[in-house]
């Protein structure tokens, strides 16, 4: 049986997709219910939908075998898994942004909200910048708007938050994209069965 | 020994079979000076340290690690030490938020490490491994020989170290990313890509790393891998692959390196490897290689929970005799079970059987 953890949401429905294309249908996950877990015995798989920022702990604490979650999850939490294979799908880009024309003050500390705390320690101590840090759990794009930070690092996808709001991407990152995990104790011990699911899904994909 | 948790069975058991092999149980002191782990901070899988202020006011720490404090405590000499302990250490486990305290068992030796007591260290890794499980895998490694790539490129350290992540991540799609990125030449790209798709059963791998165009200076990589191959399975020893994405940190391990996995734990319970580099850094000029046995994740083999908290429950009433109580708990225990005596009525412990007097 192969334990696979899904993101709820739409990223999950597209890589259901590709793994029902894959060979690895489950009819149970169409069935509009509340249950959270569908199995097909014949097949040897059974999916679990999760919230997105939890499929890696269930992939590296071995409930899951395999999951799909997005690079801005693997940066911030550096799960111990394999990352198998960039699914090119759910494509974003962690930036900072800031107010329009925003000028970094070099001489004051930078003031930073965000829900990646440790992708952007990570950011601004590659460029030696002091910052305080201020971790947020939503509506990110609000605390430079009343002067809670100065800057924010967040996922931009088409940046009409941000536009709307009078901010604009001032620095990219790195470029974010959902990644197929696998459990590392579980690729020793199940290691056919989840090199055939990551083959299919490549083929799948046209990766 | 039925009495003991499975992780208390299977350390004495490790100690036992060190102990045959001549390594000689070592003690370490329980506190540190806290300044040994903040020079070799990379070397701890936490950085985080449980510090104190001594009666003389000198910042000590709970030891996080044991084989710091065995390093620090042996001399270079001539003479080869080999020593085995069992240990609690304090650390934050990866992915927690607050210490804990770890059973850990295992082995070093300082001083000359050759190609027998390479193949003694990995065969007892891998009979350490048997002994917790019999569905179990050691991933070996030569650090060696992604050194010997590395250094055909001239790289940052900080290159090295994020080409040694992808690795061990089994992170091709990054690797192949990075390579570009840095404008490493093809021949280097396609032998690290080597290291991430070419793994699996060391009989069937090493040959293909034989036959691979490596860089000469991994040949000597390339033999040790073959000579303690060649002792591990004239010991018996099975389960052994070859995977580069056991590779760690450069600074502090090279040679062979491994990580060993039984079914049923979903991260490693044993990690080891030459650590030469660790002793140069201490200035040093002593070989080294050791392992060490995670007890604490073994928890999670005993999950097939008891059912039962005894085997047989003898309740009595006021009017039960003494001595008919006596000789049924005498009888059962004779059998070999277990036995709780309470009084008729009182919350019950589960049982596989009861037996009313």
């Amino acid at each position: 049986m192969i334990n696979v953890a899904l993101p709820k949401g739409r990223l999950g429905d597209k890589a259901y997709a590709i793994l029902e294309q894959s060979g690895y249908p489950c009819p149970a996950m169409k069935e509009d219910n509340r249950k959270l877990t569908f199995e097909n015995e014949k097949i040897g798989v059974r999916y679990f939908l999760v919230k997105p920022s939890d499929v890696a702990v269930y992939v590296e604490r071995g409930a899951a075998d395999i999951g799909i979650a997005g690079k801005d999850i693997l940066l911030e939490y550096r799960p111990d898994v394999y990352e198998l294979l960039d699914l090119k799908m759910g494509r974003c880009r962690m930036c900072v942004a800031g107010p329009k024309g925003f000028r970094d003050d070099p001489a004051q500390t930078l003031r930073v909200a965000t829900k990646f705390p440790n992708i952007a320690r990570a950011y601004y101590s590659g460029l030696s910048r002091e910052i305080e840090l201020i971790h947020l759990n939503g509506s990110i794009e609000l605390a430079p708007l009343v002067g809670l930070s100065d800057v924010i690092v967040d996922i931009v996808e088409t940046g009409k938050t941000l536009y709307e709001n009078g901010l604009a991407p001032l620095a990219e990152i790195v470029d974010i994209s959902a990644r197929l995990i696998a459990n590392k104790a579980s690729f020793k011990f199940k290691g056919d069965a989840l090199r055939t699911l990551c083959e299919r899904m490549e083929r799948t994909m046209n990766l | 020994m039925h009495n003991l948790r499975a992780d208390e069975r299977i350390s004495i058991e490790l100690r036992e079979m060190y102990r045959q092999h001549g390594y000689l149980p070592y003690k370490v002191n329980q506190f540190e000076e806290y300044d040994l782990y903040m020079r070799n901070k990379r070397f701890l899988t936490s950085e985080h340290v449980l510090a104190f202020s001594d009666m003389d006011g000198k910042l000590m720490a709970l030891k996080p690690d044991v084989t710091l404090s065995i390093v620090k405590n042996t001399k270079d000499s001539a003479d080869t030490t080999k020593v085995s302990y069992a240990e609690r250490v304090y650390r934050v486990p990866r992915g927690g938020k607050c210490f804990k305290e770890i059973m850990q068992t295992g082995l070093e030796v300082i001083g000359r490490v050759d190609a027998y007591t390479m193949g003694e260290v990995l065969t007892l890794a891998a009979r350490s491994l048997a002994a917790i499980s019999e569905r179990c895998v050691l991933d070996v490694a030569d650090l060696g020989i992604v050194s010997g790539i590395l250094a055909e490129e001239n790289l940052s350290d900080d290159l090295s170290a994020q080409i040694l992540e992808r690795i061990s991540d089994k992170n091709l799609h990054g690797l192949k990313a990075l390579c570009a990125q840095w404008k490493l030449s093809e021949k280097t790209a396609e032998r690290l890509c080597s290291l991430v798709t070419v793994y699996g059963p060391f009989e069937t791998t090493l040959p293909v790393y034989e036959q691979m165009d490596l860089p000469p200076v991994c040949n000597q990589a390339l033999c040790d891998l073959r000579s303690v191959y060649t002792m591990a399975r004239a010991s018996g020893v099975r389960n052994i692959n070859l995977d580069f994405s056991v590779v760690n940190d450069m600074n502090y391990y090279n040679g062979l390196i491994f990580s060993g996995f039984v079914d049923g734990v979903p991260e490693s319970v044993l990690s080891g490897g030459r650590y030469d580099a660790l002793l140069r850094r201490m200035g040093r000029s002593s070989q080294a290689m050791g392992f060490a046995v995670y007890l604490d994740q073994l928890e999670r083999l005993l999950d097939r929970r008891a059912k039962t908290d005894v085997d047989v429950l003898i309740t009595y009433t006021e009017e039960t005799p003494m001595q008919a109580i006596l000789a049924a708990v005498q009888e059962a225990q004779a059998e070999g079970s277990s036995v709780r005596v309470q009084r008729v009525g009182e919350t019950t412990v589960r049982s596989r059987r009861t037996l009313a007097l």
